[in-house]
């Protein structure tokens, strides 16, 4: 089949590109199990070498592709061409400043990662054994889906709140913040917590939920960011997540 | 050209790189890490299975076990010492990962839970141990994100999107880095006291592979032209689960819960090639074995390859065949939790569900065994004789300590970043005590910004991408599982093409400055062109069959003559290198050697090089 492709650019270091522009492409002979990212590459590597993108693993797990496709932010890399039609239309992430074309300034994203404490802390003496902490494998579920996070910017810039208000921390931050504060080894919380009960810490989030189906790790973000909500209020994290909830 | 001046510079951001810095800066070193991603984009991330450590915790297990494994997995070319230390460091290493926050899935009595894993044994072969220790099916994942956390907790100074493609080298010395600043276009000079090349590896040198755009070599290319030579660069892993055409990984943990490789006729065709680990046999074996079947018309509708199935009705039919308790048999929701990110990938891309439908898989290209030389302190090495380059460094796939000798182990890869890695950033600490700083040259970054403006000012008509595919299609074709003197000699005469294409007809449509990808796209073929064409000289000229490296036309290992590493020299001349290969390093078979001398009989050795039969 062949695909047309309507893609957002702009180059900073070029007179006539600075201001954003869209340009079409045509591809022949495409698979419908092609994935977006493919189609790029054929576009860069055949067409037009200019056609400025990050990428990296190609599968879904590095995180570097996030873009606005069809107007849905997904990593170029998992979405294919049958779930999207012969028309596809790329631009970048919103509420990013854009650099050139796809990319856009990552840094106000881990900024915002950073302002949560992403890291384990645990201060009490290691186990006299020399060997690791316990932790049931229950306990270990509870934060499980907040793991899979790749910080990949794809919900944080889904949010209707996020781009109102760049200030926000984002729902990429509080999922990050709670991998740690629901990981019963962990013993920062409290001060998470007191991060995201600030003005631009959780209460920001409007439960609108496009941050949850932009995950392209499945992530149920707007439920993570629900638990935290909870937490700050109880002041605890106890109970929280129902270990029979757990699927 | 800006210049920044640390004690360690770390080039990579990947496990072995974020280990090191981690390590040093704990040592009070002053580290910057450079790297052209993120370092949460790093490949590390992609790592699935598991992190081989014998902890014990659901099996009878021993480091010295995990030792033999690595060197038999090896195929013997594996160097001892390093083995042993591979192996004892693994279980700090885990432990201390674990203390540093990574969620390993956990075992009833609440420790890190274990998987098996292709060629891992208890008690020299016994019987498979479960030593992989993992989180889901997504442990490098883990490990990337703890160790940048953990960067991140002690401060840490990053230089993320800074591509290095220069190594600065004074009288022998290496004083630091070159980078070009992605953002800008602009070139950094990076002066350091250690220099410590974790860049991963080079699987993009074939047309399949499971690695990620990013693994261009470029470490090991720029340590290449700078006199390091590459070690043993004629064995390259292809695993032997890539998704059908398009190579991404499906972890050995699938087989390691059970997964059996089945071909046209129904056969479980593993149990012909290796009568005892079967499916988990080590990967070299596995590939070849999907190969064989494939020319004997066996694979699946005949095109190349063949089903891994997970289903739980097959599963437990082999493992009640081998009388297996029902204990152990699994079920949908099993396959579900161990196996998520395998079922995602399989859902998303191939419109199948392995709970209920076997996975279409052909070997992928993997790992390089090969790469810059280093002791078991990661400092660089440049001769058969051990000489050192002061002031470089490396770790991790990039480098060859040599753990992995012929073939590595399913989990070695992420035991030897931690490990390795770690045992780098101590040592940088120290020795960045202890040494001043190497002057600058002059011209420092000159001939590296005078060959960048050659690409871009490239007035041919050669595109890179074309080259590129052009390469990979070569190497896949004839520098692949099986290979003979006519292949490999091909495939150096399409290489000698591409090469000479791109010195003299290469174009490029970008000109600017700001995210040049099309420029650093370019630059990145150099590396790859240059690391394909040491494998394949280093290939044709080690005429025998071990590990990874099968000569159609020298079936057997000949350890009379080649139980020695290779080691591939450049003169220098980027645009029409001279290469000499040399097979004069010796292998370390120290725990051989104290059997000999322990009086220990000839068929009771254990690290005696023997045939290997799984």
């Amino acid at each position: 089949m062949d695909v047309t492709f309507k893609i957002r650019r702009r180059t900073p270091d070029v007179p006539d590109q600075q201001k954003p522009y869209w340009q079409e492409f045509t591809l022949n002979e495409v698979e419908p199990t092609d994935r977006v990212l493919e189609l790029l590459h054929r576009i860069k590597w055949e067409q037009d070498g200019s056609l400025s993108l990050r990428r990296s693993c190609a599968h879904g797990v590095c995180g570097s592709d996030a873009m606005r496709i069809n107007g849905v932010n997904r990593l170029a890399c998992k979405i294919l061409v049958r779930d999207l039609g012969e028309k596809i239309q790329v631009e970048p992430i919103l509420g990013l400043p854009v650099i050139k074309d796809l990319i856009v300034d990552m840094k106000p994203f881990f900024d915002h990662y950073k302002q949560v404490m992403p890291f384990f802390v645990n201060d009490e003496p290691l186990p006299a054994d020399g060997r690791e902490r316990l932790q049931t494998q229950s306990d270990r579920e509870q934060f499980d889906d907040s793991t899979k996070c790749i910080l990949c910017a794809c919900c944080t810039t889904a949010c209707p709140s996020f781009w109102a208000n760049e200030q926000y921390v984002g729902p990429a931050a509080i999922v990050q913040a709670h991998r740690f504060i629901f990981d019963t080894r962990d013993q920062a919380g409290d001060e998470r917590l007191d991060v995201l009960g600030e003005p631009n810490g959780v209460w920001r989030c409007r439960t609108i939920f496009n941050c949850t189906p932009a995950c392209p790790r499945d992530i149920e973000v707007t439920k993570a960011i629900g638990e935290v909500k909870l937490a700050i209020r109880k002041g605890s994290t106890d109970g929280i997540i129902q270990p029979d909830a757990i699927h | 050209m800006q210049i920044h001046k640390h004690d360690a510079i770390i080039i990579g951001a990947g496990g072995a790189g974020l280990m090191a810095a981690l390590y040093a800066s704990k040592g009070g070193a002053d580290v910057a890490v450079v790297s052209k991603l993120y370092p949460t984009r790093s490949h590390t991330g992609a790592a699935q299975g598991g992190i081989g450590a014998a902890l014990g915790n659901l099996d009878d297990d021993k480091p010295i076990y995990h030792t033999y494994d690595t060197i038999k997995g090896g195929d013997y070319l594996t160097d001892q010492h390093a083995a042993k230390i591979l192996a004892e460091n693994a279980v700090d290493a885990v432990i201390e990962l674990e203390h540093m926050g990574l969620p390993f899935d956990r075992t009833s009595a609440m420790r890190i839970s274990q998987r098996r894993f292709g060629g891992h044994t208890r008690e020299f072969g016994k019987e498979l141990v479960r030593r992989a220790c993992h989180a889901a099916d997504r442990t490098g994942h883990m490990i990337l994100q703890t160790l940048y956390q953990q960067c991140i907790k002690n401060e840490v100074t990053f230089f993320d999107e800074f591509q290095v493609v220069d190594m600065i080298v004074v009288d022998g010395v290496c004083a630091g880095v070159v980078a070009i600043e992605l953002g800008s276009g602009e070139f950094h000079i990076f002066h350091g006291k250690a220099n410590f090349f974790a860049t991963g590896g080079w699987g993009r040198c074939w047309s399949v592979t499971s690695n990620a755009h990013a693994l261009t070599g470029d470490g090991a290319a720029i340590a290449l032209r700078r006199g390091v030579p590459m070690q043993d660069m004629e064995f390259f892993q292809f695993h032997p689960t890539g998704i059908y055409r398009m190579g991404i990984l499906i972890t050995e943990g699938v087989r390691g819960e059970g997964g059996v490789l089945i071909n046209d006729r129904g056969e479980r065709f593993m149990e012909r090639y290796a009568p005892s680990a079967k499916d988990l046999a080590s990967r070299d074996v596995v590939s070849r074995a999907i190969y064989l079947e494939t020319r004997a018309g066996r694979s699946i509708k005949n095109r190349g390859y063949v089903h891994l199935d997970i289903r739980p009705q097959t599963v437990n039919r082999y493992f009640a065949e081998e009388g297996k308790d029902r204990s152990d048999f699994i079920d949908e929701a099993t396959v579900e939790r161990k196996l998520p990110d395998i079922l995602d990938f399989c859902r998303t891309y191939l419109g199948v569900d392995p709970v209920h439908e076997p996975m279409p898989v052909q070997p992928t290209a993997h790992y390089a065994m090969g790469g810059i030389p280093t002791n078991v302190e990661a400092e660089v090495v440049i001769d058969a004789a051990g000489t050192l380059m002061p002031g470089a460094f490396a770790a991790g796939e990039t480098a060859c300590v040599s753990v992995h000798g012929a073939n590595r182990l399913g989990t070695n890869s992420l035991v030897d970043l931690v490990v390795f890695g770690r045992r780098g950033g101590m040592r940088m600490a120290d020795y960045v005590k202890g040494v001043d700083w190497t002057p600058l040259p002059k011209d420092a970054g000159g001939e590296i910004h005078a060959e960048f403006e050659r690409i871009r000012n490239g007035a041919g008509k050669s595109r890179p991408g074309e080259l590129r595919a052009k390469m990979q299609q070569t190497m896949m074709d004839n520098v692949g599982v099986f290979r003979t003197q006519e292949t490999l000699q091909q495939g150096i005469d399409d290489l000698a093409e591409l090469r000479e294409r791109f010195y003299t007809d290469l174009h490029i449509d970008d000109k600017s400055r700001v995210f040049n990808t099309d420029l650093m796209e370019a630059w990145e073929f150099g590396c790859l062109l240059d690391l394909a064409d040491v494998t394949a000289r280093a290939a044709i000229e080690r005429k025998e069959s071990r590990g990874a490296h099968s000569r159609e036309d020298y079936q057997q290992r000949d350890d009379d003559k080649y139980l020695v590493h290779s080691l591939a020299h450049h003169d220098g001349n980027w645009a029409a290198p001279d290469y000499q290969t040399s097979f004069d390093k010796k292998v370390d078979l120290s725990l051989w050697e104290e059997e000999i001398a322990q009086g220990i009989a000839d068929d009771q050795q254990k690290f005696r090089p023997k045939e290997r039969v799984y």
